[in-house]
């Protein structure tokens, strides 16, 4: 009996610590410290429309935007999940083929690997620069510039997310590089009137 | 190289940091200051197993309440509603027992109340519990009949252990990026036009207990490979080191209270020895491409990406489902079930082993039952009556430590063996065919049996049979494991102690380390070398040598 009166003061006592105090006191914190972040990155536009998430892949298909790795559960950010195929089923060849054909590859280019595997979240914001650069001739062909233009802006927009001592490898944040895109031709034809 | 570096820096930085933890852990579990103290009085073994369940009924019956009822409840911005009995019972069984298996997905169907005050609580109390019985086993090993008092114990280790830690590194979190909000999902209007529900949620302060408390259970149905609980490289580093300083302390704290430093850096390094094996283990064959892409144009220099994300770098996969099941944390940073088909044996072994550091507080106590039979076999070699800390192992003891053994294969493969018989309990719901598929229900069960929780995701698991009988196999094999140890320290502090001679077998020497590195070994090998060779070992060998 003693124990039962003990258990029931305890959960009370546990509950109110660490599920009342304890997350409110870390709302309250981030809330003051990192107000943007703590909402979920999200972009807004120059009204102040909510565009997306920084952290959050979009399902881009049209070609004059890059396109983001492949999603098992179609870009559905509340309903995140990976493809779980294993890597001898034959499912994932047959996805592989049908994304090939939808990047219409070149043959001597090999396709970097990113572009054909789905992430574990299936909202994986970011690709390979070298999966950048593949869809750099889409993407400018689509808008009618210079590749090179294309180039520059991946070469500016890439960075290594584990920093230089844990890593060389470079990605590109997909949201990101396709509203500079954008940025880049509202100014350009703002120019000609 | 870089890997190298990763490895070192997260393993080797947080060995570091569990030093001065395992101190700090020991003095305020033996002599810290609780809120609720009146008429708590010191109890002996059975007095204190007895309070642990008790408590642990209360939280099953708490968080089953309030999953159940989660509909009509506060702080439900998204109207989730309510969910089936057999997943509220699997849901509450598993966040009670610390493994944090998850049949529903966090996004989909928990309310924010649901999460904080059902789930975030019990990853609280639960690791609490699990802390509380070590320091109550190591009391007894140090030789008093007094195991210390449940109660005053689960405060130690909820207040003064695990909530500044969990503070401190939702501190972090939050500095890093990951959302903190209590506002429901967000509605996006893609570049494109579309319309993108993003589903966000208090998820810093929840993922840092989840990831200290060797929990596991994700805010979100991907857990950490979910870019919302798991934003960046840092994110991930900090996450990685959560994962394992409490379990790497609790052998520290363990050689403390029993006065036994000495013996505890063997255990340390015994651990240290396999994790590390497996961590290469898997980091080289995961650095193999997928052979799925064999024969199309596709580069691939960075190995199997299928399942990963790519701003965590490339050795997260491997290291991160090495550790996460050598701690039983079972969160992932990577899809498991898409791990190349000899990477999954880590995780597994991690799993079958169940004592590289292991879930908080009972990794220790699990390691506890391989040193008493490391030490009974160990005399028998060298025709002495086996002594541990000065005490007598006998036959009760050893009956005891036996069952506690042959409980763990017997869960895992007895459940497998079941779901293979019953098609529609268990091929009707795998994901991958062939070898795999059969992997799958054997990850299941070794998870549940293991109290860990990661997954061979995909399978469908979310069914009544499933649900159940995972339920009942993780209660059995989270208290089991738990009352038998007790017992036999129980045993031991009340027999006279034996005055240790130049002919006592020595538990402080590299010689008793691998002994015990035997024995580990030797008892793994023999239970579950053919459920591998069936799965992982199959599947390996289909694919590369058709």
């Amino acid at each position: 009996m003693k124990n039962i009166l003990t258990t029931l003061k305890l959960i009370v006592l546990t509950s109110a610590i660490c599920c009342a105090a304890y997350p409110l006191a870390v709302l309250a914190l981030a809330h003051a410290i990192t107000p943007e972040t703590a909402q979920g990155s999200l972009v807004r536009d120059a009204e102040g429309r909510i565009i997306g998430s920084r952290l959050i892949a979009q399902g881009f298909t049209q070609p004059r935007y890059f396109w983001p790795r492949p999603s098992a559960v179609d870009y559905n950010a509340a309903g995140a999940g990976g493809s779980n195929l294993s890597p001898t089923n034959p499912e994932l060849k047959v996805r592989a083929e049908e994304i090939l054909a939808r990047l219409g590859q070149e043959p001597d280019v090999p396709v970097p690997a990113d572009l054909l595997t789905a992430s574990g979240s299936g909202l994986d914001p970011h690709i390979s620069e070298a999966g950048a650069r593949f869809q750099a001739a889409r993407v400018a062909g689509a808008r009618g510039i210079d590749v090179s233009v294309i180039q520059d802006l991946i070469a500016k927009q890439a960075f290594s997310p584990t920093g230089p001592l844990f890593g060389k490898d470079r990605i590109v944040n997909v949201l990101e590089i396709n509203l500079a895109l954008d940025a880049a031709s509202r100014t350009t034809s703002s120019g000609t009137p | 190289m870089n890997e190298l570096l990763t490895i070192l820096l997260i393993v080797g930085g947080t060995a570091v940091i569990a030093w001065p933890l395992g101190h700090y852990m020991a003095r305020v579990m033996q002599s810290g200051k609780t809120l609720v103290s009146h008429g708590l009085d010191a109890q002996n073994w059975k007095q204190y197993l007895g309070a642990m369940m008790i408590f642990n009924v209360g939280m099953f019956v708490v968080v089953f309440s309030i999953l159940i009822t989660q509909q009509l409840l506060p702080l439900n911005p998204d109207a989730r509603e309510s969910l089936g009995w057999d997943l509220v019972f699997n849901t509450a069984a598993s966040f009670t027992t610390n493994t944090n298996l998850q049949h529903y997905s966090g996004e989909v169907h928990m309310s924010y109340f649901s999460q904080v005050f059902g789930l975030m609580w019990l990853q609280f109390v639960s690791a609490a519990t699990g802390i509380a019985c070590l320091a109550a086993l190591a009391r007894g090993m140090s030789g008093k009949t007094n195991f210390g008092n449940f109660f005053l114990d689960l405060q130690r280790a909820t207040f003064l252990i695990l909530l500044p830690l969990a503070f401190i590194v939702a501190l972090a979190y939050i500095f890093a990026g990951m959302p903190m909000t209590l506002e429901g999902a967000a509605q996006a209007t893609t570049l494109e036009g579309g319309a993108q529900t993003i589903a966000r949620g208090p998820v810093a302060a929840f993922v840092s207990i989840k990831q200290l408390g060797t929990n596991g259970g994700g805010f979100f149905g991907p857990n950490s490979t979910h870019p919302l609980e798991n934003p960046t490289f840092f994110v991930n580093m900090i996450s990685l080191f959560a994962l394992i300083v409490i379990p790497m302390a609790c052998v520290w704290m363990f050689g403390r209270i029993t006065k036994r430093m000495g013996h505890a850096a063997v255990v340390f390094v015994v651990m240290l020895v396999l994790v590390l094996t497996k961590i290469g283990w898997s980091v080289v064959n995961e650095s193999a491409p997928t052979a799925a892409f064999a024969e199309l144009p596709v580069e691939q220099t960075t190995g199997n990406l299928e399942g990963k994300e790519l701003r965590l770098g490339a050795t997260t996969g491997p290291l991160w489902a090495v550790l996460t099941t050598a701690t039983s944390n079972g969160s992932v940073g990577s899809m498991h079930n898409s791990l190349n088909p000899l990477t999954g044996l880590a995780p597994l072994t991690g799993m079958w082993l169940n004592e590289t550091f292991g879930g908080v507080g009972v990794g220790m106590i699990n390691m506890f039952i391989y040193i008493i039979v490391a030490v009974f076999l160990a005399g028998m070699m060298i025709g002495r009556t086996p002594e541990y800390m000065g005490k007598r192992i006998e036959a009760r003891e050893m009956m005891l430590a036996a069952a506690c053994l042959i409980a763990h294969p017997l869960l895992i493969l007895g459940g497998t063996a079941l779901f293979c018989l019953i098609p529609s309990w268990g091929a009707a719901t795998i994901n991958n065919p062939g070898a795999r598929g059969f992997t799958e229900m054997l990850y299941e069960f070794t998870s549940a049996a293991a109290n860990n929780g990661s997954g061979y995701e995909g399978l469908g698991d979310n069914t009544i049979p499933w649900n159940v009988a995972t339920g009942v196999v993780m209660l059995i094999a989270r208290f089991l494991p738990i009352i038998l140890p007790l017992a036999i320290a129980g045993l031991l502090a009340a027999k006279r102690p034996v005055a240790e001679t130049a002919g006592t077998l020595q538990t402080d020497t590299p010689t008793f380390g691998f002994m015990l590195v035997g024995v580990i070994v030797m008892l793994g090998a023999l239970t579950f070398l053919l459920a591998a060779v069936l799965g992982p070992v199959a599947e390996h060998l289909l694919t590369n040598f058709k």
